[in-house]
Parts: structure tokens; sequence; C-alpha cells
């Protein structure tokens, strides 16, 4: 009996075997996977086992943490504060307990949690001095007191989307979108924070305040895309100066139709140099322009302007929409902002500001730098020119139009005294045979004495209050424009 | 192998019977690692957990101590020429078990779900009665051979102990699986026991038949096939076990019971034809039963994608299917404990929740002490396995060998079985880590399994008794100038 014996000894012997090979795959070859697959809760214990570090806003954190009462159930100790939730939460996104992060919070849980690689050699000496481990901080390029005014602003008119820009360096200096949500509501983990969350979804409440409305939605951006068809004209030659004729007739039907293309009342249109075009906002002279240059020449200067691309700021903007393919009449239409034109505010205020900047578009961004728990720094933004939409002569013509449509035209009420403002109003209609209330828009920069341009800003108001003929981006939305760049300015006194 | 032991001409025993050490000395030694190995380990969960060490230290240490110090006189009275590894390395696997226990007891997410609270202190009861039982087996069983008289009444109390679950208002249906009887209040798991019992009528049944099982069969391709007749028992055994794993959805144990019988089988019959025969038929039963029994094919689905399964799970589909997140998150455990672990009281094994301390114990030590723990415990257990095969083949008497090699077959399945499930190696079934798990009944079959495996090396390391002196010798060596 003992040559069975001696083999059940060696089939036990591979049974521990095949146990031995099976425990080294899972905790040594596979346990990396393992250990950071984000279904693995212990991924998120441990992301609230420290206090996050901090988004800093003017040097001054906007966020913070607390220590949440250890539960039955509650694995997590610290939990996210914010200060002004609602009116920077366009800028963090959120870290929740319950629902995980989004935006700045999620794209640099690393830094903030300080489990980012390029941490790792502050950890390991934490780890023999004896110190906890502590989250870095994610400084912003941005300004409180513009973001203040933009998301003021926006409050008292409703729903909207403020986007500002230094144009000079592409920083983001102001992001706001309105109804906002506070991300504190639902930091924890407990039932009433999953009621807020639940609360402030899209299909349960239909002004979906969780929509980052400067960044992730399209608007029809109406007649500030003006501004993009002129710099069109005047790049490809079809009129050298903004106070040239153009040949436009009144009325202007549309090319290949019969239908005739309005203006909003009675307005001197009729051969209207580019100046008087933009100041009263003729949709016949630039939708003429657009059929004169065609589809392809608008397309390539719309998408000189950023159209068509996302934005990565580093939080990922939408692309905005110039149409492909389109008949002369089309094409007319998309100039003037409507057909299926659509832009982010962003990309509004990227259209301005690259006429504020000469015709250089910067790249936008809105981390200035990433700092470690000594506050050493790890990452520094660096200004990063994007493209040249315009050449510098031809942004100043641009510049003088803009100039001239707030000093005496649509968007009077964008001015500050002792500073030039050149800007563009915009009233889109939308909805289906245009049933619903327009968007008023408003897109515009300052230029200080000494010619440098610290602000270029593009509000959107979706007012759902206002009567209808009430709307117009010059009444809604400059004034909202106006007070942001002024806190822009007064900030930098 | 008719070998009587006072023939030490004729014994297959590897071990010599004259002047075998008795080794209790060694025993003592080792059984002092195993009692200080858990104090510390249980001071270090204190401190990780609670930053002191844990009040309950002095008496838990005491205790396993008293308890282990009362085996290894039990042993040295009784089973003077025992194995001395067995004792302490149940010694220690138990010990260690005690304080994963009470470290899942400290978490509050199974307090909240009721899953712990309180069971180190019981299972520290349970731990006393098993060394009471592993002390009477050692007292009360003088030769192992006495057992060879009960061999049928074994198997009517084998079968009423696999049966007892299925009896209505005894039985209990837990998660699924119908293992358990419920009695005052105390929940058995009678196949725990059946185990042993079934051990004891398989070496008595193969002891008697073996010669008929071998030897009466037809050559056929390479194969002896045995005669109808004699493949009745196999045949009886595969459909018992099949039985068990219908009525009771429960794949480890018949799994179990019948590699033991397949295992027996062979030694008893050294024919390599039981072999291909019992895989076969098991691997027929397991696919036949998978194909119409919807518990069990969750758990291969669990097994073949616990990640799909474990999203089904969160995800709340009603399908009639109790989907189980159990297997992704051992597997998540075993993971984020890597090489080296996270340390004893550091880890997030209660995440696994339902059985965190029986069946799945085996992930918290993959977790707070890491691969190189883990692989400590399978070599334990791999001790234990190969000291009970060399107790088979110690062993003088073919009873003894049976026995020994079924329990420690057994033994080493049940290892198997429920570690290669938690770790994904193959299906999950529902078995608890011998001596590691939370639960009475495993605590105390698995000490009187080891009780009989020390009794059986007691008999075969014990020395023959010097030869009679025989007359004839004394003449012819009257050699004298």
């Amino acid at each position: 009996m003992n040559k069975p014996l001696r083999r059940i000894a060696i089939f036990c012997g591979l049974l521990v075997l095949a146990l031995l090979l099976r425990d080294n795959y899972i905790q040594y070859v596979q346990a990396d996977s393992l250990r950071t697959d984000s279904h693995n809760r212990r991924v998120a214990i441990e992301r609230y086992a420290t206090p996050r570090g901090n988004i800093i806003v003017d040097g001054d954190p906007i966020t913070g943490a607390t220590e949440t009462k250890k539960n039955g159930i509650n694995d997590f100790v610290y939990k996210r504060t914010y200060k002004d939730g609602a009116m920077w939460a366009p800028v963090t996104g959120y870290a929740s307990q319950a629902f995980d992060a989004s935006q700045l919070e999620k794209l640099d849980d690393g830094i903030l949690t300080g489990n980012d690689d390029r941490l790792f050699f502050r950890n390991t000496l934490d780890m023999i001095t004896g110190k906890g481990k502590q989250g870095g901080n994610v400084v912003t390029t941005l300004n409180g007191a513009a973001q203040k005014a933009a998301y003021k602003g926006l409050l008292s008119r409703g729903k909207g989307a403020v986007a500002a820009i230094n144009p000079q360096t592409g920083a983001i200096l102001a992001l706001a979108s309105t109804p906002s949500y506070d991300p504190s509501a639902f930091a924890g983990n407990t039932n009433t924070d999953a009621k807020a969350w639940n609360k402030l979804q899209k299909k349960n409440n239909p002004d979906d305040p969780m929509l980052n409305r400067a960044l992730r939605e399209t608007y029809p951006p109406g007649s500030t895309f003006k501004v993009v068809t002129a710099a069109a004209a005047l790049e490809n030659g079809l009129y050298t100066t903004a106070d040239q004729r153009t040949d436009t007739p009144l009325p202007y039907i549309l090319k290949g139709t019969r239908t005739e293309l309005k203006n909003e009342g009675n307005i001197p249109c009729k051969d209207a140099t580019m100046r008087i075009a933009l100041r009263y906002s003729c949709n016949t002279v630039f939708g003429k322009i657009g059929t004169d240059l065609g589809k392809d020449k608008m397309l390539a200067e719309a998408e000189k302007f950023g159209f068509g691309s996302e934005q990565l700021t580093p939080v990922r903007s939408n692309a905005s929409v110039f149409p492909k393919s389109m008949d002369p009449a089309q094409t007319a239409l998309s100039s003037i902002g409507q057909f299926e034109t659509a832009a982010t505010p962003l990309q509004m205020a990227m259209v301005a500001s690259a006429v504020a900047n000469n015709g250089t578009l910067m790249k936008p961004y809105m981390v200035d730098k990433l700092q470690a728990p000594s506050l050493d720094v790890i990452s520094q933004a660096e200004p990063e020119k994007l493209s040249q939409p315009l050449s510098e002569s031809n942004a100043q013509i641009l510049q003088s139009m803009m100039e001239t449509v707030v000093k005496e035209g649509t968007g009077t009420k964008a001015q500050i005294s002792g500073v030039t403002v050149g800007g563009k109003t915009g009233t889109a209609q939308h909805g289906v045979a245009n049933s619903e209330k327009p968007y008023a828009w408003f897109i515009s920069y300052a230029k200080l004495p000494d010619g440098s341009s610290p602000v270029a800003v593009a509000v959107v108001v979706e007012d759902g209050s206002a009567n209808r003929g009430d709307i117009s981006g010059g009444g809604l939305a400059a004034p909202i424009a106006r007070d942001v760049m002024k806190a822009v300015i007064d900030s930098k006194k | 192998m008719s070998s009587s032991t006072n023939t030490p001409t004729h014994h297959t025993s590897t071990i010599g019977s004259i002047g075998a050490p008795s080794r209790r000395n060694t025993e003592l030694a080792l059984l002092v690692f195993a009692v200080v190995i858990p104090v510390f380990a249980y001071a270090n969960v204190g401190l990780a957990i609670d930053d002191k060490v844990p009040t309950g230290l002095l008496s838990y240490g005491l205790g396993l101590a008293l308890l282990a110090g009362v085996a290894h006189l039990a042993v040295r009275k009784f089973a003077p020429y025992a194995d001395p590894l067995l004792l302490p390395l149940a010694t220690l696997l138990n010990g260690l078990g005690l304080v994963i226990i009470w470290r899942l007891d400290q978490s509050k997410l199974l307090q909240s779900i009721n899953q712990a609270g309180n069971a180190a202190p019981r299972q520290l009861l349970y731990t006393a009665l098993a060394i009471a039982l592993f002390v009477a087996v050692l007292f009360f069983l003088k030769d192992h051979r006495v057992l060879q008289r009960y061999t049928y009444i074994s198997m009517v109390g084998a079968l009423v102990l696999l049966l007892l679950p299925l009896v209505p208002g005894l039985g209990a249906n837990i998660y699924g699986a119908k293992i358990w009887i419920s009695v005052a209040g105390f929940s058995i798991q009678p196949g725990e026991f059946a185990k042993i019992v079934l051990a004891i009528f398989f070496a008595g049944y193969l002891m008697v038949k073996r010669d008929a099982l071998a030897l009466a069969s037809r050559r056929f391709m390479g194969l002896y096939l045995p005669r109808g007749r004699d493949l009745g028992p196999i045949l009886v055994v595969w459909f018992i076990s099949i039985l068990i794993l219908v009525f009771e959805t429960d794949l480890g144990t018949s799994l179990l019971f019948f590699g033991m019988f397949v295992i027996m089988l062979y030694v008893a019959t050294e024919r390599t034809s039981w072999i291909v025969f019992g895989l076969l038929m098991s691997a027929g039963g397991a696919v036949g039963v998978a194909t119409f029994e919807p518990h069990i094919q969750t758990r291969v689905q669990a097994w073949l994608d616990p990640m799909h399964e474990y999203m089904l799970s969160q995800s709340g589909v009603k399908d009639g299917i109790i989907h189980s997140e159990q297997a992704m998150q051992a597997l998540w455990a075993f993971g984020s404990g890597g090489t080296l672990g996270t340390g004893l009281g550091q880890g997030h094994s209660e995440l696994i929740r339902f059985a965190a301390n029986s069946d799945f114990i085996l992930a918290t030590f993959g977790e707070e002490l890491g691969l190189a723990g883990v692989m400590a415990i399978l070599v334990l257990y791999g001790l234990i396995v190969e000291r009970g095969i060399r107790t088979a083949l110690a062993a003088r008497d073919p009873f003894g060998k049976l026995l020994a090699v079924g329990l420690s077959g057994a033994f080493a399945l049940q290892v198997f079985v429920v570690a290669g499930g938690v770790m994904g190696l193959i299906p999950l079934t529902g078995m608890t880590m011998p001596f590691l798990a939370s639960g009475g009944s495993s605590v105390i079959a698995n000490w009187a399994l080891v009780g009989v495996l020390i009794r059986i090396s007691d008999t075969a390391r014990r020395p023959a008794p010097a030869p009679a002196p025989s007359p004839d010798a004394e003449m012819t060596q009257v050699v004298r100038p």
C-alpha cells in the first residue's frame, strides 16, 4: 500500500503547490492592478483618510476638509468642504465620498490626495520622519473679484454663464455658471448627501444645476459671431479697412432662395461699412460676407479661433461648432451665428481675447501651478500660443470696430470710465421657429491706457423671466461683462 | 499486509520499530512557539486598532497556553510516541484564527450587519470544547483498530449526519446552502463530523474488500475494469454525493467525500483505474448538476468573471439569482495586501462582509499578512497533511493506513477547495478553513481529526515489544570452545 500512499503524498503536495502559485499570482503579479482598481473601495478609503490638499484662488483656499464622525459604516475620515461652493463649482468640480469627483478635484486628485508619483520622494521622507501623508495644493489662475462679479451678475438674471480670460496669457480669470450647486451638500456619505445629489441630477431638476455652462454647454452665438465673420473678411482681403463701403443691397435675398434676410429693426445697413454694420449689428452685411467668402474660408477662420476642437483647461470644454456642409444661404445664416453654429462661452471669450491680443490666440488654462504639501512648486504653467486667427494690423482694425460698438453702438452699457472697451452684443434666437426666448450674449475686452489688455469676457444669459422684447445682449449681458472687467482692472491697481 | 505487530521482520513501516524517540520535548518546544506567535499577533492587532495592548491579552494568552498545555499533557500521557508536529501545527493555526476572528470582531461595519462582535470569545469556548474532545479521543481510543468494529454503524451514522440538514424543522437554509442544522439556538454543520465517520466506514469496508476490488477485474485498454458488483459501492457513494449536491447545494462537501473515497480506494487497491473512474464520474456529476442548479451556476460565473458578478450585485439585477460580490471583494483584499500585507488590523477585509470571518477568513490573512503570511499558512496546512500521510506510511495495519490517508486526504482537499475558492483558483464552495475559520463544528471536528491521526501515529511509532526469547535460538547459540 505504500506506493499509492507516496503518490497521494505527492498529489497533496501538488494541491498545496497550486495554491501557492495562485497566491503568488494574485498577491504579486496582479496585486497592483487589484489594489488600484477604481471599484476597490480601499482606493476611496485611502483618498479620504487624510485631509485633501486645497484649491487656491488669489492665495487663499476655496476648499477645506473636515473630519467626519466615524460612525458604524462610514470608513471615510475626512470630508471635503467648500467656501462659496456654488460660485466656484464650475472651477473646482466636486469631491464626494459617495459620488467620486469631477473636474479639477478629479483631474488633480493625485496631487490633492498626495498620491501623485511626483510626491513619492517627499512621501517616503515623511514616512521615515513619522509625519502623516498630506495632500498638495492646486493654485488656479482665477480672480476672486471677477468670479464674484460674474456670479452675482448671473444670479440676478437667472440662468447663464460667464467666461473671462487674460488675453495676453490665456489664463482663465472667471468661470461662472448659474444655476449652480454647492458641492459641500453631497461631499459626505450619508443619506442626506445622497438626497442632495439626487435632487441635483438633471432627471430630477430641469434646470440641470450640475451642468458647467461655461465649458460644457454650446449655445447659438448669435451676432457675437459677426466678429469672426469680420475677421474672415479682413484676413481674406474681402475688405481691407473698417470704413470701406460694402456692396450690400437692402433687402438682401439669401443666395439661391427667395428668402429675405432680415435685420432687427430699421437700421442703416444698405451698403454699410463693416464698422457701421457691427455697430448696428446688420445681419444683411455679415450674411452677405459669409456667402461671398464661402463656407470653406469661413470654416478655416472659425477653426483658427478654436471652433471644432475641445479645449483642455485642463478641465475639458466641449468643442464649439461651425457647420461643415452648407449651401450659400446656410453659410450666410451661420456667419451671423445662426443655423447650426454653436459656441461655448469659453469659445466666445477666446474670440474676444484673440482680437484684444492683436490677433494672437493664447491657449486657455486655469491651473497656474501645483504645489507639494511643503508649498514647493511641482509644476508651473507657461502661457502657450494656440493660433494666429488674424494679423496684428487686421486685429487692430477689428478692435476699432468693436470699440465703436461700445462707444456708440449696441454695447454702450459696457462702458468703463478711463478704460477702452471693445465688444459685441448678440441675441440668439433658438427653439423650433424661434419659439423659445432668445439668449442674450455679450463678448468684450478691456484695454488700459498703456495698451495692455488684461481681460476678455463672454457672457450668455438664458433669461427665462425677462419679457421677450426686452431680451438683448446689450441690455442683459453687457452690464455683467462690464462688472467682471471692472473687477479685474480694480484688482490690478 | 496481513502482518501482526509482533513480527518486526515483516512489517511494512518505513520507520524502524525499535528505539523511535518519543519526541515529546520537541513537541513542547514547538508548542511554545505555537502559543507565543498568536499572542504577539494579538497584541499587534490591538496596537494597530486602538493604539494599546488589548485588555484581553493576558486571558487570551493564558487560555491558549492552558489549552495547548492540557493537550500536550494528554499526548504525553496517552500517546507518548505520537508525531510531534501535528499538535503544534494545529495549535498555531487555531491561535492565529482566533486572533483574526477577534480582529474582525472589532470592525464596526461587520458589527453593524451582525456578522461579528463576539465571535472570538465564542470561538475560544469552542476551542476549549474541541481540546476536550481531543483529550477524550486520546483517552478513550486506546487503539485505533477498535474503530474497525464500527464499520457499518459508521456508515449509517455518516448518512444520518449528512441527511440531517434535509429534515424539515431541523435544517436551516443559510445563504443558499442547506448544510446546517439548528439545535437550541446553535448551528451545527453535520458535514464536518460526517467527514471523520465516513473515513472510518471507508477504511473498514475497503480493508475487507480491497483484494476483491483489486484482483477480480478484466483488463481493458490498459485499465483494470472492476466487476459490476465491486463497482457498486463507488457508484453508491457517487450517487449519494450527487444527492447532497442537489438537495443541499453543497458542492464542497460532495467533492470532499467523493475525493476522499477515491483516494482511499486507490490506496487500498493500488489500481490507477479507480482514479480515472473517479475523475470521470465526479466531472460528469458536477457538469450535470451545474446545468440546472442556479446556485452553482452563479458560483461558476463568479469564478470565471468575478468583476462582472460584482457589477451585477451592485446594480441590483433582479433575475431570481442572488449575485455575490464576495469573489471580487476577496480578490481585492488579496491584491491590496500585496507581498508583505498591510499589517495586522490595518486592512479593510471587512468589506467582504458576510462570511468574512468564516469561509473567507483567508482573505484577511492575505490582506494583512500578505503573500508571505498566506504562503506560511498554506505551508502549515501542507505540513499537517504530509505528517498525516507519513503516519499512514508508518502505520502497520491496513485499517490504520487507510484511515490516516483518508483523513489527511480529506483535510488536504478541504484546504484546497476552500483556499482555492477564496483565491479564485476554482469556483467557490461553502466550506470553512480548518482551524482558522470561525465556527464550532469546524474547529471541534478538525481537532477530533487531529486526535485520531495522533492516535494512529502513536501506534505506528511505538517501539515493537522485543521478540520473545526463543528456546531454539538459545540452543543453537551454545558454541563453546
